[in-house]
């Protein structure tokens, strides 16, 4: 029964979501409506699920003095002072349950959880991204070899696309005649982007719709049970 | 004061940005520290932002408001609580319940919109006339977007050996894969690159007024 | 020959600071070059020009600070397309990031249109989960997945709202997308079930994988990826801003990078004929 029920439960809403398509009119219409509207809440519960776990192991892990254990704390102080703002005083739009007082306001510029997303959210997250952007020089040095004929093909696209999309392929070859417009850098890259690799990815992009299409059977059939977990 | 903390902010911003860099030279407590906040940061904005744009105004607020003609709301509350039980491992099974709803939903909204969108719409739009046009570069380009796309399928369907005629149809498959993911390496390092402008104009524009917005 | 093999062992700190030079100089040296607009980035653009005064279009804002230099000034330009042509925004977001991103993006604009008003040009109806579902959803029942605003107060009291009860009011949906959920799932419902244009702004990443929605069923109307989509817009609503000003810094970049990759082929090809004469 612990694996049984949701099994039917799976097929039951998957089906009814794939007949809502061939047949919108009630009751199927309405229940898929309906059914939209409940993920939205279910999923919001999901979010929570993935914070309160991160609380979780977190708190196993500081109390099991796992290695780097002293860096945990950092993580659960910084999650509860975020939540405390938000909820003590609320965000840009949304109040929360003290309204904040224009001493604060005018302290800060923004109420204390829009300050904390300004300066150190934001920063954090581009920070880190833009980290990639070391590696990647690094490592296009150090393994992109033009050892056959397909990395051959490879790196040439990607010298025309990285010349072609920038604003220096437009001015390398800015001289060239409109007659011999083909060679301008900027439409190699184009003809590049919206002939062979759209093929390319269309290819892609089909393959994988198929490989969707069996999954979601295969879940909604029950042949599929990972989600399901053990036992 | 506003201007104070400001300042103060842009230079918190400042010391973040350079102990996520120091990862650059070797991993450090500074990078270690600035990490764990960035996640427990994020974690509570997503819980903020989930309960005040999601579980107040589609569940809480239309239950409490208007209970007669809400009440069925009751049972994705239920099954959201469902899914909590998660957390604790002698009653983890029940959060099933919830996840094949969620489960079932995705896959059948999936098993239509994929069928439609990336299946047959985009067998459709290879099916041109790539001779309708009177401009060479255009007939030449569409020629090789079926080419491409069919030898691409091809050199994916693998219950079959590549030998023969279908091996070399799916050796030409490769070379426009091949093109496909040189394209995608380009637009890749642009990506990349962007993000790095992005901090370096911050740390020459807003930290040292180097550059002037 | 010993020249060529040290091509291969060029230490990594030395990529790491010069691809920092390359990136700093130019942003505060300016060096000009040339920028061409494209198709597909035009295609967005004449979307936006072609719809009525009063039109009301959805603008999704599914990305986060993470991609914000290369998206937020996209978002900025199409703001100022539409306030310029009065054309009345009503933004979410599917990522919760996005609703800072919106407000950031608005708070710019709005300073340069102070005739634009919260509610009557401009709503932001804030963050909800669920990606494709939740679309799916919004287009057959805008007002039960969004009752509120992103402040919690409903959405009757909002001019800008009267009517909307699923996409069928609207001109048009942009999604601005660094990800899942995003521009894909909006092609998938927005247009592929509902009929209705899609344009879009990626980050550089996705905009290859899109650019095959850029067909003759109009999937996508038209893609602006990356920064140069970006700088592109800024070209073409004549508002040079943040985008336009990093291409030269983008340039260099990718020039750094390319003489990077010939260096290090240039060892390989050196040392494999080396080796090769050896055995």
């Amino acid at each position: 029964m612990k694996r049984q029920i949701p099994m039917l439960i799976t097929f039951f809403v998957g089906a009814l979501i794939i007949v809502s398509e061939f047949i919108p009119h009630k009751p199927f219409g309405n229940l898929s409506t309906s059914l939209g509207g409940w993920f939205l809440i279910i999923s919001g519960f999901a979010i929570i699920l993935g914070q309160l776990s991160l609380f979780k192991v977190n708190i196993i892990k500081i109390s099991r003095k796992a290695p780097n254990w002293p860096y945990f704390i950092i993580a659960l102080v910084s999650f509860s002072i975020m939540v405390t703002c938000g909820i003590l005083w609320g965000t840009q739009k949304q109040p929360g349950l003290i309204p904040i007082s224009d001493k604060m306001l005018n302290f800060f510029g923004y109420k204390p959880f829009d300050y904390i997303f300004k300066y150190m959210f934001e920063n954090l997250s581009a920070t880190m991204f833009s980290l990639l952007a070391f590696f990647m020089a690094s490592a296009s040095y150090r393994a992109f070899r033009a050892r056959n004929a397909e990395s051959t093909l490879l790196l040439v696209a990607a010298v025309f696309v990285m010349l072609g999309r920038t604003t220096i392929g437009s001015t390398l070859t800015c001289w060239i005649p409109e007659s011999l417009g083909f060679l301008h850098l900027p439409n190699i890259a184009s003809f590049i982007m919206k002939y062979p690799n759209t093929a390319g990815q269309r290819a892609i992009m089909i393959c994988a719709g198929f490989g969707v299409i069996g999954s979601s059977l295969r879940i909604i059939l029950g042949i599929e049970r990972s989600y399901l977990g053990g036992k | 004061m506003e201007i104070l903390m400001h300042r103060i902010g842009i230079w918190i911003g400042v010391f973040l940005t350079f102990a996520i860099f120091s990862f650059l030279y070797k991993d450090n407590p500074f990078y270690k520290i600035a990490e764990q906040i960035f996640i427990g940061i994020s974690a509570g904005y997503w819980f903020i932002y989930t309960i005040y744009n999601i579980l107040i105004p589609n569940l809480f607020v239309p239950v409490t408001t208007d209970f007669a003609h809400n009440f069925i709301l009751l049972i994705p509350a239920f099954l959201g609580i469902l899914m909590l039980c998660r957390l604790i491992p002698s009653i983890d099974w029940v959060s099933r319940y919830a996840l094949a709803v969620v489960v079932g939903t995705t896959a059948g909204l999936f098993f239509k919109r994929y069928l439609q969108s990336d299946v047959l719409n985009q067998l459709t739009a290879t099916m041109l006339n790539p001779f309708a046009s009177s401009n060479a570069a255009q007939i030449i380009g569409e020629l090789i977007l079926i080419i491409g796309t069919i030898t691409g399928i091809v050199y994916f369907f693998f219950s079959k050996k590549h030998e023969g005629a279908f091996g070399t149809t799916a050796r030409v498959g490769i070379y426009f894969l091949m093109v496909s993911f040189g394209a995608a390496f380009g637009y890749t390092v642009m990506a990349r690159i962007s993000l790095l402008i992005g901090r370096l104009n911050f740390l020459l524009g807003d930290w040292l007024g180097i550059i002037k917005p | 020959m010993k020249i060529f093999e040290r091509f291969l062992h060029i230490d990594r700190r030395i990529i790491f600071v010069l691809i920092f030079i390359g990136v700093a100089l130019p942003l505060i040296w300016t060096l000009g070059f040339n920028l061409e607009v494209t198709e597909n980035v035009e295609s967005v653009y004449n979307l936006m020009e072609e719809l009525e005064p009063g039109t009301r279009i959805l603008i999704s804002f599914d990305y986060g600070p993470s991609t914000k230099p290369e998206i937020q000034p996209m978002a900025i330009a199409l703001m100022e397309q539409a306030f310029t042509n009065r054309i009345r925004i009503i933004a979410i977001a599917l990522w919760p990031m996005g609703v800072q991103m919106c407000n950031e993006a608005f708070e710019k604009v709005s300073a340069e249109y102070p005739n634009i008003e919260y509610g009557i040009d401009f709503i932001n109806l804030g963050y909800k989960v669920g990606g494709m579902v939740t679309i799916n959803h919004m287009a057959k029942d805008f007002r039960s997945t969004f009752p509120t605003d992103g402040g919690g107060n409903p959405i009757d009291e909002f001019p800008i709202m009267k009517g909307i009860k699923n996409f069928d009011k609207l001109g048009c949906v942009i999604s601005l997308s660094a990800g899942d959920p995003g521009l894909k799932q909006w092609v998938m419902i927005a247009h592929d079930t509902f009929g209705k244009p899609v344009g879009g702004g990626t980050t550089a990443v996705q905009a290859p994988i899109m650019l095959a929605y850029v067909n003759e069923q109009q999937q996508l109307i038209g893609l602006l990826g990356g920064l140069k989509g970006a700088a592109e817009y800024e070209l073409l609503i004549n508002k040079p801003g943040f985008a336009t000003k990093g291409m030269d810094a983008q340039s260099v970049a990718h020039l750094i990078i390319i003489i990077f990759i010939l260096i290090g082929n240039i060892g390989y090809f050196a040392t494999r004929k080396k080796d090769t004469m050896k055995s």
